[in-house]
């Protein structure tokens, strides 16, 4: 059985099995969405060879970059069992901060983006502190910060979208060639996040925090686990991450855009529950997220590729979401 | 084995705790030897779990005296009594049941890499953890296959394993347990019990909270009964039988100074099956 050299095995009878397979398929981890975004690769991989190439990679992972950003922070909170409705509005504040500070105050460019950067964290940071002291639930909260960011991006910007924006602040969209695949540096920055959180999530104390946070927090509380304090953080964090998305948006598109991001709150969530993370807190993956979100990418390429109306992808999206969403309420079920 | 007038290891005189209109402790006393097991009993209500967290910090007494080793300490959260080295099993667990069993092991208390790995990059050292996570699964007799199942794949008695393990890893003053076998069938009772005279061996004496007279009569050194929110009696289970420890929880018995069961309610006592000792 054991093909591993454990510890020695202390005396009383061993009466657990390992997990098996399909217990592992349905314990949240990445192996379910990864398997569904080979499927979908490989279907569309079938359907025409325009799919399978260098060149149309690199535009599905630009065309996820934002969200896939976004996602990021969104997996963090819906790890404390919480959930951001305001990802989106911050980063069309942020951007809008960042570009009319340089386009339309003279500030130079590298401040304005530090300013931008520092207005998404605070307001993530607002996010933490109000589910944290007040304490309200995290849908209330960022519901009144959704409208608040929207509301003061609109102001702020008078409706106007900022043009001639710096080319520090388009860099990201700038490319470089890989054999005959030209990929822009967004791309690897987001890629690069993605690992990152990654690392933090599962090699390090505070990622060990994070998840015992969402899973049952009076126990992390009993534990000696300050749990406001990585609450607080995770929002915190996850509004500097909104910052860099709102960077990579500016890269993106060129301008800072007052519309920017309307559905990526739903997006991001739809990304974080296909990569297999429990809406109940406590479980999944950032890998799994950038899976999630890739599926996405993925779905709506392909199909555009073959010439199916984009209708079509939003039904088959929202049919994934209610499919993952089942299969983590299930798994939940069997796992009490 | 313990000397009659040993130190007590944790000791309380006067404890009162009140809730609005309900007063949960009123004037409670505590006493805890050295490598003892004593069990605490009492009927529901009668203040054991706020006994106990006014011991452990996750209440702070309205008056009262706490002192450990001799010193008066005053715990503010429950991080300030394991500061102090006193683990508690809490009834519900409080276990992260998605974590795996050497993370719950090290819950709160990670253990970083040495060198850069540890404190630039803030790496777990996970093969560590493991090691000793597995090591004081041994010693404790508690058999698992794998260390890195998530707690919520173990069986009840498992999970309670979990718990006491990590109590017992890290306490380095006394262990509390509150109901640890009230969920578990009795094959799983009497591995917790194990576990509980195996954790007195090593030397760290153990509060027992129960509601289950044959598991206390099994392994406590002493029974401490708690009656409306005050300890009305301390007794050995080897000098009274479970029927008068009952009966001492109802009221239909005291206990007097020189360790006699009085009578209190002849109709009380005799329901709880005190057989007429002549002596009232
Ligand atoms: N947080 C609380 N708020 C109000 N009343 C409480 C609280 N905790 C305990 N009590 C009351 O204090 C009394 C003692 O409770 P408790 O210590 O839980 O008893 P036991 O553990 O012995 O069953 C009960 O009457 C209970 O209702
Ligand atoms: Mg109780």
């Amino acid at each position: 059985m054991a093909t591993t050299t454990a510890p020695p095995e202390p005396a009383a009878p061993a009466d657990i099995p390992p997990p098996s397979l399909r217990q592992r398929l349905l314990s949240g981890s990445t192996l379910g969405p990864l398997a569904a975004l080979i499927i979908a690769c490989a279907f569309f991989s079938l359907r025409t060879d325009r799919f399978l190439t260098g060149g149309n990679f690199s535009l599905i992972i630009q065309q996820v970059m934002v969200v896939g950003t976004l996602a990021i922070g969104q997996t963090l909170i819906i790890l404390t069992a919480g959930i951001d409705l305001s990802n989106g509005a911050i980063m069309a504040l942020s951007s809008i901060v960042m570009t009319r500070l340089a386009v339309h105050s003279g500030v130079p460019p590298l401040l304005a983006l530090l300013i931008g950067l520092a207005v998404a964290t605070a307001f993530g940071l607002a996010n933490g502190l109000l589910v944290t002291r007040v304490p309200l639930p995290p849908f209330i909260v960022t519901l009144g910060m959704l409208n608040i960011a929207f509301a003061l991006t609109h102001i702020y910007s008078q409706e106007q979208t900022v043009t001639g924006v710096p080319s520090l602040l388009t860099a990201l969209g700038n490319t470089f060639t890989l054999g005959d695949t030209d990929i822009t540096y967004g791309s690897i920055v987001t890629i690069g996040l993605f690992l990152l959180f990654a690392y933090l999530l599962g090699q390090t104390a505070w990622g060990r925090h994070v998840y015992a946070v969402g899973n049952n927090p009076e126990a992390a509380r009993l534990t000696g686990i300050p749990t406001n304090r990585v609450l607080v953080g995770v929002y915190a964090t996850a509004g500097l991450v909104y910052g860099i998305a709102a960077l990579l948006s500016v890269a993106r598109t060129g301008v800072g855009d007052p519309q920017a991001g309307q559905t990526d709150n739903l997006d991001s969530i739809t990304a974080v529950v296909l990569g297999g993370t429990s809406l109940f807190g406590g479980r999944g993956t950032v890998l799994g997220t950038l899976i999630g979100a890739l599926i996405v990418g993925v779905i709506r390429n392909g199909l555009q590729l073959i010439g199916v109306a984009s209708i079509y992808q939003t039904l088959i999206t929202g049919i994934l979401v209610i499919l993952a969403v089942t299969i983590d309420q299930v798994s939940r079920r069997r796992s009490r | 084995m313990t000397p009659a007038h040993a130190q007590p290891v944790m000791e309380a005189r006067g404890l009162v705790k009140r809730y609005g209109q309900v007063t949960a402790l009123d004037g409670a006393d505590f006493e805890l030897l050295p490598g003892e097991v004593l069990a605490v009993i009492g009927d529901n209500g009668a203040g054991k779990s706020t006994l106990i967290k006014a011991l452990t910090g996750a209440i702070v007494p309205d008056s009262g005296e706490i002192k450990l080793d001799g010193q008066v300490v005053h715990f503010r959260t429950p991080i300030d009594a394991r500061r102090h080295g006193i683990e508690t099993v809490y009834q519900d667990l409080a276990v992260a049941p998605a974590l795996d069993i050497a993370s719950n092991l090290f819950l709160g208390r990670e253990q970083r890499r040495s060198g850069v790995l540890g404190t630039v990059f803030r790496m777990l050292d996970k093969p560590a953890m493991r090691r000793r996570a597995a090591q004081q699964m041994a010693e404790l007799k508690i058999g698992l296959r794998s260390l890195t199942q998530a707690v919520e794949n173990l069986s009840g008695g498992q999970r309670q394993g979990v718990a006491v393990a990590r109590a017992a890893a890290w306490a380095e003053h006394m262990v509390i347990m509150d109901e640890p076998t009230a969920a578990l069938g009795v094959k799983e009772s009497g591995q917790v019990l194990d576990l509980i005279r195996r954790i007195r061996d090593r030397g760290l004496p153990v509060v027992l909270i129960s509601h289950n007279m044959p598991h206390v009569f099994e392994v406590a050194d002493r029974i401490h009964v708690q009656r409306l929110g005050r300890r009305v009696a301390v007794v050995k289970p080897d000098e009274h039988s479970m029927s008068e420890v009952v009966a001492v929880m109802t009221g239909a018995l005291t206990i007097d100074a020189s360790d006699q069961a009085v009578v209190v309610d002849q109709e009380a006592a005799t329901a709880a099956g005190v057989r007429p000792t002549g002596k009232e």
